[in-house]
């Protein structure tokens, strides 16, 4: 287990819609490698982004085990959860999801709250704009930032706790395609230089086409594992 | 996150939006402002009214005929028999002085003008016993009361009244209901009082007023008789002394005395007690809207939180637990209510102080008195108010799903 950061086994959730159980994923197996960069594809409805919030423990699998970094995931409570997102997932979605009234700094230091480490944060997060090529824009909140800026200070975000794994959510979808390919990029240099394993979630092919390994998930389960 | 950080991030969170904030302050600093203003009113009126009482004199007993407390048929007057036999040093050691006194109103007039006023029979025990003194002349001696001498000693305001002046009036005459009299003295100022001006009256012998003013059907009747104790620690003691003696001459059966023995201390409780229920009622119509300002309070955590779900789903992302979602919109909520409470007690403080302005300009001397235990207490309670109009808004953003909350639009 021990090159495989993640390890799910047999997942399956299911939601209760009124009266009717919808299945959205039914025994999904996959594991991923440490270091690896992974696309998750498939249609919408296929259960994918169900996939990603379980694997980036914002959600709970109905049934199914679930390691992430040698942890039993499935098993823990809401606030461990918590704990282990803040420790071990670094997040990035489609939309930035910066806090708007907080410099570009404050922002990055955001997670470094929540752990709990109070030495050298600032240190820390300022490391962190830097390796995103933000050294100049530290002071700067999100309004006064390009589109491009703010997903390069939410990936900022998402590394300045040196997680297990980033889960990027769409994470061109908002950009246009030269940003975009910016964007993806960094995020390629960054798993190149800190090892940190990187799971994309796309509709884009050309965005999947850059990981390592596309994973592509079809009503529930994973379809086929593929180059 | 240690509690500058969530301090800072709600004041930042706050000042975000400063129009909201605000007002919801305003809420607050009304409800808090009202509160303390009106305690200390409510504070003033009693410090006010037990200080007109203590002004009457001091370790003062007040006996007078009937009882409140048992039904008593035809309770016998008291007399100036009585009041000769609880000057008794045998009977009653611990009575300094007694002072009976015949009172009654009459219209006055003099230096032209007239007025209706309370005149008084006192006796010469009377200055001791109430603490008046006079400013010119002297008090009523006991030659004008062996002689019923037509001589009234005259308060300040009622001088004012009819002459203008409250000095150089030794000599002057008035007439009380028709009667001519000749002023011997001015009695010094004590002060408006809750219990009625002490200082717009008219004293006279109490001997004259006996035989030529007030006739009761029993002409040795008195009113009221004031007894003095010797010392502050003898008040009890007397007060049964007193009690003894007077069941004894109007041989009332056991546990039904025809007369009330009620200590200045009485006086003072009874007052306490009234003006206290006054100053919780005041403060209960206040603290109401307080509770106004803590529903808007609520009203706008509840907006706040709907508002930014996608935030809060963001920081759950992030590593946010439950607590601290919790703990961030508490303080947020209690501190608008902290900082309105603060405003608050300043403004309440003001209106006080105004109220104590108006009051004294129209000649009622009140000062309301804002107390460290209202402040407190104001304090205190706005903050709680907070918390708990917070305590619902926080628990829904604490346990919003972090997938849920992250796909809100």
């Amino acid at each position: 287990m021990s090159d495989h950061v993640i390890v799910a086994d047999n997942l399956l959730k299911i939601y209760q819609m009124g009266d009717v159980e919808v299945q959205a994923l039914r025994g999904l197996s996959c594991n991923i490698d440490r270091g690896e960069v992974v696309a998750i594809v498939g249609p919408s409805g296929s259960g994918k982004s169900t996939l990603m919030n379980i694997l980036g423990c914002l959600d709970h699998p109905t049934s199914g085990d679930y390691y992430l970094d040698g942890e039993h995931v499935s098993e823990l409570r809401d606030d461990q959860l918590a704990n282990i997102r803040n420790r071990k997932v670094g997040f990035i979605f489609q939309s930035f999801n910066l806090l708007s009234r907080a410099t570009a700094l404050s922002n990055v230091e955001l997670p470094l709250r929540y752990s709990g480490s109070n030495t050298g944060r600032k240190e820390r997060a300022r490391q962190a704009l830097t390796d995103v090529g933000l050294s100049d824009r530290m002071t700067h909140r999100p309004t006064e930032l390009s589109g491009g800026q703010q997903q390069r200070v939410a990936i900022a975000r998402a590394i300045v706790n040196n997680p297990a794994i980033i889960m990027a959510d769409e994470p061109t979808g908002n950009l246009d395609s030269k940003v975009g390919q910016e964007i993806m990029d960094l995020l390629l240099n960054l798993n190149k230089e800190i090892g940190t394993t990187l799971i994309i979630v796309t509709h884009d092919p050309k965005v999947a086409a850059q990981a390592q390994r596309t994973i592509r998930i079809k009503d529930g389960v994973v379809d086929t594992e593929g180059e | 996150m240690t509690l500058t950080q969530v301090l800072f991030e709600s004041l930042e969170s706050l000042n975000s939006n400063k129009l909201r904030s605000g007002l919801t302050i305003l809420g607050i600093v009304i409800g808090v402002a009202a509160v303390i203003a009106m305690l200390a009113v409510g504070k003033g009126a009693q410090d006010t009214i037990t200080g007109s009482i203590s002004g009457i004199g001091t370790n003062v007993l007040f006996v007078f005929s009937g009882n409140q407390q048992v039904d008593i048929r035809n309770p016998r007057p008291l007399t100036i028999q009585d009041t000769e036999a609880l000057q008794d040093p045998l009977t009653a050691p611990s009575v300094k002085a007694v002072a009976p006194i015949l009172q009654s109103n009459f219209e006055v007039t003099g230096g032209g003008e007239k007025t209706n006023t309370e005149v008084t029979g006192v006796t010469p025990s009377y200055a001791d016993v109430r603490n008046y003194l006079v400013t010119e002349g002297e008090f009523i001696t006991n030659d004008q009361i062996l002689g019923h001498a037509s001589v009234a000693l005259i308060g300040p305001e009622t001088a004012v009244k009819l002459f203008g002046r409250s000095q150089g009036l030794v000599g002057e005459s008035i007439r009380i209901a028709g009667q001519p009299f000749r002023i011997t003295g001015v009695l010094e100022s004590k002060g408006g009082g809750a219990m009625g001006s002490q200082d717009d009256r008219v004293l006279i012998p109490f001997s004259t007023a006996q035989s030529r003013l007030i006739r009761r059907n029993n002409p040795s009747r008195v009113d009221l008789i004031f007894v003095q104790a010797i010392s502050a620690d003898e008040v009890r003691r007397a007060s049964d002394q007193v009690a003894q003696i007077l069941r004894t001459r109007h041989r009332t059966e056991i546990g039904k005395d025809d007369f009330t023995i009620f200590s200045q201390q009485d006086f003072i409780q009874t007052a306490s007690t009234i003006t206290g229920v006054l100053t919780i009622f005041l403060g209960g119509i206040a603290a109401i809207s307080l509770l106004v300002g803590g529903i808007g309070i609520m009203n706008i955590m509840l907006v706040s939180v709907a508002e930014r779900t996608r935030e809060i789903g963001l920081r759950k992302a992030l590593g946010a637990r439950r607590r601290d979602i919790l703990i961030q919109f508490l303080t947020e909520s209690s501190l608008l209510s902290f900082i309105g409470g603060i405003i608050g007690i300043l403004f309440g403080w003001l209106i006080a102080f105004a109220v104590g302005k108006v009051a004294a300009a129209t000649g009622n001397a009140f000062t309301p008195s804002v107390g460290i235990s209202a402040i407190l207490l104001a304090t205190i309670f706005s903050t709680a108010v907070g918390l708990f109009f917070g305590i619902y808004p926080a628990n829904r953003a604490a346990g919003l799903e972090p997938v849920e909350a992250l796909r809100y639009e």
